[in-house]
């Protein structure tokens, strides 16, 4: 029993058909319990008022929009090694989930800005560097979509995600160089002291496993997706042929 | 090697676009933003540092596109990439051949602009470093860009959109550099951040490249 086992496109179909339904049902609790608790059960802040349960929203998909990034990075990483069609389908995937999620932190990261600091935008570092991850991303799936041949579009997507990754993290620290900014520290921690009330860490650490679970059941859907968008065509490639 | 370089710069030349080609879009640029802002000298002195780079960058990616497009539709490019020189110093060859037609051009150019932005004379000599270090780096991620489009159809169009994020860190430390000289604040950090980074890409990118190239003519 190896892990790389999955990555014959059959034993993955049979797999993730088991878990699909299972990890679906897991998310819409995890997400509904979150939420819940967290936009009703909550108390009030003293200073933001109602507007802080936005952080429901607002940090578990800027989690989830940074580390798609790197779920598509070593998916990359393992087509370019061992050339595995899953995870080039994983990376390919993940990419509009990553765009999405990204979107949603700009959006309600905008919404609660408008209310605390009196303006939708400001070029503060960390929302300057999302901006610049969204054309990250939106570089990365232009790309799938551009290249025709599917084998040729996951390397050369592999390489401009390995590169591009270099080239974010760069742009990261060049932007903190560029501009001091308004935002908070880190306000959950491993390894420091946590600057938030247990009133607001529980529901937001449920939100966080929600949308961790919510990205999983999609990206295992839309993989799930691929493999069958491809096997239609390989199908009607023959039928062409006879 | 050399054959290759002075090819490239010949044929840049006598497709009639040459130095002239990148060099004309950075002008008209310069000239076209006082024409957009209005001629406030004060203003135009402030924002003259982005103004600079932004056309530096953007002539850049302009001759970028056909770098490979040529080779690659008369089969000269399959011949390189059997010749007995490795694929990687082919790229490096071409890319130093595109920044002698463009950033070259540019930098050397770029202190007859800072005159027309009315920088002080001291700084001038950090306009024309800043460029002529960063463009370097400009070109080969151009270079890293048009190889991973290059068997596309819409390639042309596709660059920009793949490759503009990563002129990012390039385009903040060395317009950083300038403003920096001209506010007299400290020059040095920003300028060897951007030499950092032109040399992490010309010791790196190479072999991306060759490895969208040979996909691409697989």
């Amino acid at each position: 029993m190896s892990f790389w086992k999955f990555s014959n496109p059959k034993k993955f179909m049979t797999l993730s058909e088991k878990i699909l339904p299972i990890i679906s049902v897991l998310t819409l609790l995890t997400l509904f319990t979150g939420l819940y608790w967290g936009f009703f059960l909550t108390p009030e802040d003293y200073q933001q008022g109602n507007s802080v349960k936005i952080i429901f929203l607002h940090v578990p998909s800027a989690l989830i929009a940074i580390n798609t990034w790197f779920v598509m990075l070593v998916s990359s990483l393992i087509w370019l090694v061992r050339r595995h069609h899953i995870s080039a389908l994983i990376a390919k995937a993940a990419a509009p989930i990553g765009i999405s999620m990204t979107i949603i932190a700009i959006l309600t990261g905008m919404i609660w800005g408008q209310q605390m600091w009196g303006t939708y935008w400001v070029w503060d570092p960390r929302l300057t560097s999302f901006f610049i991850l969204l054309l990250f991303y939106i570089g990365y799936q232009t790309l799938w979509t551009a290249v025709e041949r599917p084998d040729s579009a996951a390397e050369l997507t592999s390489i401009l995600c390995v590169v591009g990754t270099v080239f974010a993290v760069l742009s990261r620290y060049a932007v903190n160089f560029w501009s001091q900014g308004l935002h908070q520290g880190a306000s959950l921690s491993l390894d420091k002291e946590e600057h938030i009330h247990d009133a607001f860490s529980n529901p937001l650490y449920v939100c966080m496993a929600g949308f961790i679970l919510l990205f999983l059941t999609l990206v295992i859907l839309r993989t799930r997706t691929e493999i069958y968008k491809r096997r239609i065509s390989v199908i009607l490639d023959k039928k062409g042929r006879e | 090697m050399i054959s290759i370089l002075k090819r490239d710069i010949l044929l840049s030349f006598r497709s009639g676009t040459g130095f002239s080609l990148s060099l004309s879009f950075f002008l008209l640029m310069i000239i076209f933003t006082p024409l957009a802002i209005g001629p406030d000298h004060l203003m135009l002195k402030k924002i003259a540092p982005g103004v600079l780079w932004l056309s530096a960058l953007l002539s850049c990616l302009l001759s970028i596109e056909h770098i490979f497009q040529n080779d690659f539709e008369d089969g000269s490019l399959e011949a390189l990439l059997i010749a007995p020189i490795p694929l990687e110093s082919t790229i490096l060859i071409k890319t130093l051949a595109h920044w002698i037609t463009s950033g070259l051009i540019i930098a050397i150019i770029s202190p007859c602009i800072g005159i027309l932005y009315n920088f002080e004379f001291k700084n001038l000599l950090w306009i024309f470093l800043s460029l002529l270090i960063g463009t370097p780096g400009l070109s080969m991620i151009g270079v890293f860009g048009a190889s991973i489009t290059i068997g596309l159809k819409k390639g042309g169009l596709l660059l920009p959109v793949l490759i503009m994020p990563f002129y990012i860190p390039t385009l903040i430390f060395g317009s950083q550099t300038i403003t920096n000289s001209e506010n007299g604040a400290e020059v040095a950090s920003p300028f060897i951040l951007m030499t950092g980074i032109t040399a992490l890409v010309l010791a790196l990118m190479p072999f991306a490249a060759a490895k969208a190239i040979k996909t691409s003519l697989k």
